[in-house]
């Protein structure tokens, strides 16, 4: 039997850890936060105090302004009234971590957002020995089986190949999945230019800054119709259908998500090219995941909680879901 | 199997017309017989396995999956086909490398009984990955929803073959899935298919609007526009068939016409209800319009509105095939057929005696039986050519405020209506063979139209946006307004003012829908 529930309290708006007074994503401000990754739904404005790595706090400066903070490396730790706060890679985005809490002979892990697959803009997911396994959910159902990721690639470059006097407009979410498609491209050798909408840029910026290699990009906005041609832009999704769109030589409407795999979902979005990228853990990763971490019990958090509670207690695991409100609002799948 | 679901996932994120042609096209020029006639005839909903139902693909999924992730990812995809596809487990994955043939699948669907149906799509999806199980249920129970009509896989038969789309439609109709003759034909390996003894479909010929054009009556002969259904009448001496504009066989709805016309030839006209004035008011149009789809009428249907034909044309006289002949020439060969016919069942449409043009406009603006839609304006010299061919025929409506438009959208009315389909979008065609919203109404139908309407919507639906749901493009609405203006607000560039539903033409084929030019040119 764990203690843990002693200690660790879950609330609707964020993981409380009574002995440390401070909160794991919490979604209102308060005194101490400790912020697993820079995704809206995870990292708010306005705390006190934040712990998260360097990345995750240079995001959240981009994002809110927010100067102040604790940084604390992949691997590091601190000590907050006796319990042992450490952050360990999630494979999420940049700066993604599952954070370690070690407190009266308990290990307990909260993942945040999390997947396994190869990600070349950060560091992979390190399975970590816990008593508790605090994991999300969001593509907790058995229908979720991502396809590999270089067959979705592939789609682009077929779509270049048959239309070179179009463009190729892929929606991409602002943080993480924009420069993930990115450096997906350039690690299977497309060297062209790649073109960005407006919104786009600083984040991408900043992942140059971080070490993340982008290679040649441009804005849309200096660019003219027929450079384009033949060509990658990526934008926000909520460009696609946009006015914005119409600089753009006739594009192709592509869209990474990983909700792409669901067709209704797709067409409701009006894409031509649904590509099913995600920074999230699919139903094999996720049941993998928990076999192979092997906790003592499961505790997940946002999204499908019910099937993945089920599947934990048709393998004889014991776990329970947590209400947690708040989730999903920007994260993209 | 494979190349099939390529082509069913790549139609769904298609919309353009021209693209979806250029797909298909290029799928039957690249696929083996006879698996491109199956696919053809899946896409245009002509394969039916009466054994295979869509309990069978549930039962085979709960076998499988644990009863309650499936029912919580069901909730959550919304559509059980796609739900069994993608939940299937993938256990075969590394030597699934052999593809199943489509001519395979087909052939265990039709022979399966319906208790081995279960297990017969279960070892074939064990062997496929999720698109191609998508597809095998799609195609096992029905229901593609691909947006592929009949005339459009015509088009994209003609297109991948380099044919006219007329000649391959009137073949087709002679001819059963999976087609291997009319391939045959289309890669010139052998002649045309030649359907003789069978009662088929000839296209119709159709007219332009007017608009603006002026004609000599010299040269164009006037009749009345009659405002019921157009129908052909094939007599083959042993079987009479009758068909709509579209080409679907409507015998059934109509028995007694078909019991009536004993003779051999192909005639052309229109299907009205006799009564006062020719019965033309909207209720006996109406009556029309409900028998259409049935495969019986009650007596009571057929005392109530007597139905008759009014013949326009004649495409065979006997054996012999006279389209190529004048108008005037088949005109006279006309006036010889009908007095065969039994005058209960058959009359002719009068010619119009105008002195001139002017005269004409008169005789139109004063026609008071409301059965009566317009003037129709033939070339005395025009052969019979299937379609639309500029300059030979002109139809010249008395109310020209009215556009055939096809349903697109629908959503939930308020108040005593908030459980039906009751507001609906509709659009015309682009040039591209796109649709375009031109429009939105809900009203001037009747709260029986209603009901047929939401049931249609229901029945139809490809996809949701909150309360909004699409529909299947198939649905031509007959739309009258009072005006038409420019618009930046819509894609068309136009907007209606006050739309209403003043027709549900289930007779039409989308396709056959106006275009927004013909809109744009009623700008006022
Ligand atoms: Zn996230
Ligand atoms: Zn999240």
């Amino acid at each position: 039997m764990t203690n843990a529930s002693t200690w660790i309290e879950p609330h609707p708006h964020g993981i409380y850890i009574k002995p440390a007074d401070a909160w794991i994503d919490p979604s209102r401000p308060v005194e101490r936060a400790l912020v697993t990754h820079g995704h809206a739904d995870h990292a708010r404005g306005g705390h006190g105090q934040v712990w998260a790595t360097p990345e995750t706090l240079a995001i959240m400066g981009l994002r809110y302004g927010t100067a102040d903070g604790a940084p604390v490396r992949y691997g590091d730790g601190v000590d907050l009234n006796g319990v042992q706060v450490s952050y360990h890679p999630a494979g999420h985005v940049l700066g993604s971590a599952q954070i370690l809490l070690e407190y009266a002979g308990e290990r307990v892990v909260v993942t945040g957002d999390y997947k396994r697959r190869h990600d070349p803009t950060c560091p992979a997911f390190e399975p970590l020995t816990c008593d508790i396994f605090i994991t999300e959910a969001t593509f907790g159902l058995p229908v979720f089986r991502h396809p590999p990721t270089a067959e979705e690639i592939g789609k682009l470059f077929t779509a270049l190949e048959e239309n070179p006097e179009r463009c190729v407009l892929v929606g991409a979410y602002a943080l993480g999945k924009a420069q993930r498609v990115i450096a997906e491209l350039r690690q299977l050798g497309h060297n062209a230019p790649v073109y960005l909408h407006g919104a786009l840029e600083k984040m991408c910026a900043l992942y140059g800054q971080h070490g993340v290699e982008l290679g040649d990009l441009r804005p849309v906005m200096d660019a003219d119709k027929d450079e384009m041609r033949g060509q990658i832009v990526l934008a926000p999704p909520s460009a696609l259908n946009d006015r914005w769109s119409r600089r753009l030589p006739d594009p192709i409407t592509a869209m990474a998500s990983g909700w792409m795999l669901v067709r209704q979902r797709a067409r409701q979005r009006n894409v031509e090219i649904p590509l099913v990228i995600s920074d999230h853990a699919d139903w094999t990763e996720l049941t993998d995941t928990i076999t192979e971490v092997d906790p003592e019990e499961t505790w997940v958090t946002h999204g499908r909680e019910d099937a993945l509670v089920h599947w934990c207690e048709l393998n004889q695991r014991k776990a329970r879901a947590l209400e947690m409100v708040g989730r999903e609002d920007e994260d993209d799948g | 199997m494979r190349a099939l679901a390529t082509l069913i996932d790549r139609l769904i994120y298609t919309r353009s017309r021209n693209a979806k042609i250029d797909l298909i096209a290029n799928y039957l020029r690249d696929t083996p017989d006879p698996d491109r006639g199956w696919a053809l005839a899946a896409l245009t909903g002509d394969l039916d396995f009466p054994t295979v139902k869509a309990s069978a693909v549930r039962t085979a999924a709960t076998e499988r999956v644990d009863p309650v992730l499936f029912k919580l990812s069901r909730n959550f995809v919304g559509d059980t086909a796609e739900t069994v596809a993608l939940i299937w487990p993938d256990h075969m994955r590394e030597d699934a490398t052999e593809d199943i043939r489509l001519n395979t699948v087909v052939a265990e669907l039709q022979e399966v009984t319906r208790k081995d149906a279960p297990r017969l799509l279960a070892s074939m999806m064990d062997r496929m990955d999720a698109n191609s199980r998508y597809a095998l249920i799609k195609l096992a129970t029905g229901g593609m929803r691909v947006g592929v009509s009949a005339r459009l896989a015509k088009t994209c038969f003609a297109h991948a073959f380099g044919l006219d789309v007329n000649d391959v439609e009137e073949v087709w109709h002679a001819l059963a899935p999976p087609y291997t003759e009319l391939f045959a034909w289309g890669e010139g390996k052998s002649g045309r298919p030649d359907p003789s003894d069978i009662p088929f479909f000839r296209p119709f010929m159709l007219a332009h609007p007017l608009e603006e054009t002026r004609i000599d009556l010299k040269d164009y002969a006037a009749e009345w526009k009659w405002d019921g259904i157009r129908i052909q009448i094939v007599g083959t001496g042993t079987d009479v068939r009758l068909y709509s504009r579209g080409g679907d066989d409507i015998t059934g709805s109509f028995p007694e016409i078909a019991e009536n016309f004993d003779q051999i030839g192909v005639v052309d006209g229109e299907l009205l209800v006799r009564g006062d004035a020719q019965g033309g008011e909207a209720a006996s149009f109406n009556a029309l319009q409900q028998r259409l789809g049935r495969k019986k009428v009650s007596a009571k249907m057929r005392e109530d509105y007597p139905a008759f034909v009014r013949l326009y044309d004649i495409l065979f006289d006997g054996e012999e095939d006279i389209r190529a002949q004048p108008w005037s020439k088949r005109r006279i060969q006309l006036e010889r057929f009908v007095p065969k016919l039994k005058t209960s069942h058959f009359d002719i449409s009068a010619l119009l005696e105008a002195r001139d043009f002017g005269h004409l406009e008169e005789i139109r603006s004063g026609a008071r039986d409301a059965a009566i839609e317009g003037v129709m304006l033939k070339r005395r010299d025009s052969p019979y050519i299937a379609g639309r061919k500029a300059g030979l025929w002109y139809k010249w409506k008395r109310d020209p405020l009215n556009a055939d438009c096809v349903m697109m959208y629908a959503q939930r009315g308020s108040g005593k209506r908030s459980s039906f389909y009751s507001d609906y979008t509709f659009g015309c065609w682009t040039e591209d063979g796109e649709l375009y919203p031109v429009g939105k109404a809900y009203s001037g139908f009747t709260d029986e139209e209603l009901k047929w309407l939401d049931r249609f919507v229901r029945q139809n639906t490809i996809n949701r946006f909150g309360p909004v749901r699409e529909v299947e493009k198939t649905l031509v609405l007959e739309v009258a307004f009072d005006s038409v203006h420019e618009s930046k607000r819509h894609k068309s560039g136009l907007a209606m003012r006050f739309p209403r539903i003043s027709r549900i033409r289930k007779d039409k084929p989308a396709e056959e829908a106006d275009h927004v030019t013909t809109l744009k040119n009623m700008i006022s």
